[in-house]
């Protein structure tokens, strides 16, 4: 794997600049500090691992050493499909876990050892946020959350006591927007096929990703109507893609992109107007002076999540620091630091202690800021005042259309999403 | 057995560079020929024997196109860094008189290549977009009025870094063989007459040949086995046989992958081929 890598992965951005460690002492860990002194838990991922300051609080509050390394999705996915012993913990994304469960090279946890299991959001348990939202389309983080029983190779259709991943990190993602150069209000995905804006639109190059956006945009314009945008079929993919190959050969792109600078740039330079977008790409084109906008949209948000993984080889003395670690993962100090940044933690209401009040006014319900919002690195994200685009939590998350998924037809996509790249 | 001690003496001194030939370059292409039969699943790759990849490379409009546009960036991009080449070449070898001045004006074209090929590359985005230098001056000057679409992400930037990128490659072999043409040739030649321009054509070039082929062959090679410039330079927008490989690579089909890579080899070694009866390097060497 030679190619080069240029610039930030969503999370590698993470791990930059030092964070405001919160100052509260921690509750003592389980294992006498003898014995865990000399543990060390492997963990790769795609995404909260590559945290350095994790990798320096664990250290402090539980004295586990975690190694940690950081690859790219495909790269994760045939580590943990195929070398299940150069792990103790895969972070992986909920669609990476249904394409590597049925490897067997991971084993359940028992949700009795979590001990925040109760107020982790529903999402993850019965996939529904509130009582009365709607469960989304594709790779939903329940549906692949929970096994019958350890060694079952199958995913349970409900909430049982083994749990294959531990929820960690998530987000509603949408479009960005340059509003000084659009000039006018966006609330539909459709917008990005606009000829309004040809030569100014974007797309990212990460298929697995890149086709729920076009899913988004082909049904909001009234194009396709899926069965599941998740699991398309192979007319469903050929249609899509025909509609996205039909505007790149008309010049409606400007550019993809597949790194995150390479997003910031575009937006930033002006390039591009509107464009497929993460959370943090739209807080630095931001930190720059330069306007943009997380658009939320008619039809929905395309949602992510990941979670913690355990290799089924972990076992003994090392599997119990995996439960502590994981224990004291969910128990807010993390959370805090992930949702500074606008990502959602899995059990928000322990992360609302190592957060000031403006902080989780501003973040997690919506609510103008009352004084300047800093990232965790110092940035400044906000003056007083400002509202977060998309509203509070419940508005957000309660209006996710699909889950990043992988598809039965996986292959056959990726392959035609190679000729709509290469066309 | 003095005769056979000097046979065996022979391939004991060819065997080291034979090894590394065998382990560094037969090895592994024999390795990619075997691999491109195999097939693919989502994460891992299963030893067979089997037609697929291949069937598609052949079958498949998009990569008959991709193909087409390689030779295309190949073709337009040697014949650019042909006529720079040369003409900077010509300059060095025939209108600096000092060797002194020659040797400092060599070295003036090398200094960028003390950077990486990336940043030379990247450093053009800025200036070609939408809001860059080049559209900002034009506009001031009152050249045109709305922004230049075309400068960036477009075959026209993909082959002005290509240009920019490769050219030294052609000047380096035409300036060394420019410089070994006997001055007296030129002399003889105006002596009977010939024009400047007829001296161009009936003595220098034809004495060029050879450092023409070899700039001509590392030029086309790089160009064609290029996917970062492709990549960069028109935003994804446009593909070459390497970027489909490099697609290829990064969503784990490596039998794919390297069943391009065979046809690209395959390829690229029927150019030089080609480019090889033209002149025969060997003989000018």
């Amino acid at each position: 794997m030679a190619k080069p890598k240029v610039g930030y992965s969503r999370r590698s951005l993470l791990k930059a600049g030092g964070a405001a460690a919160a100052a509260t002492a921690f509750p003592a860990p389980m294992l006498w500090a003898q014995d865990t002194k000399s543990i060390v838990l492997r963990q790769f991922g795609t995404g909260v691992s590559n945290l350095n300051e994790v990798g320096t609080k664990v250290k402090e509050d539980l004295g586990i050493t975690l190694e940690m390394t950081a690859l790219d999705s495909d790269s994760v996915t045939q580590r943990a499909a195929t070398q299940p012993d150069s792990f103790d913990i895969a972070d992986i994304e909920y669609w990476i876990c249904k394409k590597v469960w049925p490897t067997g090279n991971l084993q359940a946890m028992d949700v009795s050892k979590i001990q925040n299991y109760d107020k982790i959001v529903g999402i993850f348990k019965s996939g529904k946020l509130t009582p009365e939202t709607d469960i989304a389309q594709g790779t939903a983080p329940h549906t692949v959350g929970f096994i019958e029983e350890p060694g079952a190779k199958t995913f349970a259709t409900e909430e049982t006591n083994w749990m294959t991943l531990i929820p960690t990190i998530y987000n509603a993602d949408t479009l960005g927007i340059r509003p000084d150069l659009i000039g006018r209000p966006i609330d539909s995905w459709a917008e990005l096929l606009n000829p309004e804006f040809k030569g100014k639109a974007s797309i990212l190059d990460i298929s697995s990703i890149g086709i729920m956006d076009m899913a988004m945009v082909c049904e909001a314009m009234g194009e396709i109507q899926y069965g599941d945008k998740g699991n398309m079929t192979k007319e469903e993919i050929d249609k899509t893609i025909g509609i996205f190959m039909e505007a790149k050969k008309n010049g409606q792109f400007r550019a993809f992109w597949k790194s995150f600078d390479e997003s910031v740039n575009l937006m930033a330079s002006g390039e591009v107007v509107i464009q497929s977008m993460w959370s943090p790409a739209i807080t630095a084109v931001k930190s720059r002076g330069i306007p943009c906008v997380y658009q939320p949209l008619k039809e929905g948000y395309r949602s992510w999540g990941g979670g913690l993984g355990l290799s089924k080889s972990l076992t003994g003395m090392e599997l119990d620091a995996a439960y502590d670690y994981i224990n004291w993962y969910l128990s807010g100090w993390v959370g805090g630091f992930l949702m500074r940044q606008g990502y959602y933690s899995a059990v928000p209401e322990t992360s609302k202690d190592y957060m000031s009040e403006n902080e989780w006014g501003y973040w997690f319900e919506g609510k103008p800021a009352t004084d300047v919002i800093n990232s965790p690195f110092g940035d400044q994200l906000a003056e007083a005042g400002d509202t977060r685009d998309g509203g509070d939590f419940y508005e957000r998350m309660g209006r996710v259309a699909c889950w990043n998924s992988v598809m039965d037809q996986n292959q056959y996509m990726v392959r035609k999403w190679n000729e709509f790249i290469a066309a | 057995m003095q005769i056979r001690n000097r046979h065996i003496l022979g391939w004991l001194e060819a065997i080291p560079l034979t090894a590394v030939l065998l382990c560094f370059l037969v090895a592994p292409i024999v390795m990619i020929v075997i691999v491109s039969f195999w097939g693919a699943t989502e994460f891992s790759i299963y030893p067979a024997f089997q037609f697929d990849n291949y069937e598609y490379l052949f079958g498949s409009e998009v990569v008959r196109r991709v193909f087409l546009a390689t030779f295309k960036y190949a073709a337009i991009s040697w014949f650019f860094t042909l006529v720079i080449g040369f003409t900077v070449a010509y300059f060095l070898a025939f209108h600096v008189r000092t060797q002194t001045m020659q040797i400092a004006l060599f070295l003036l074209c090398t200094i960028p290549f003390w950077t990486s090929n990336i940043i030379r590359m990247i450093s053009w985005i800025p200036f070609l977009g939408r809001n860059g230098i080049a559209n900002q001056t034009l506009i001031s000057w009152g050249v045109i009025d709305q922004p230049l679409e075309w400068l960036l992400y477009s075959d026209f930037s993909v082959i002005l870094a290509f240009v920019h990128l490769y050219t030294l490659f052609m000047v380096v072999p035409i300036f060394n063989t420019m410089m070994r043409i006997d001055k007296s040739l030129l002399e003889a030649a105006r002596d009977n007459g010939a024009s400047g321009f007829q001296t161009l054509v009936h003595v220098i070039i034809p004495l060029t040949k050879p450092g023409i082929m070899i700039g001509t062959i590392f030029v086309v090679t790089l160009v064609m086995g290029d996917f970062i410039t492709v990549r960069f330079m028109s935003g994804s927008q446009r593909a070459n046989v390497g970027r489909l490989i490099s697609n290829d690579i990064g969503l784990l089909q490596y039998p794919s992958a390297a069943a391009t890579a065979v046809v690209l080899l395959c390829t690229v070694l029927i150019v030089i081929a080609i480019l090889l009866r033209f002149v025969n390097i060997r003989k000018e060497l």
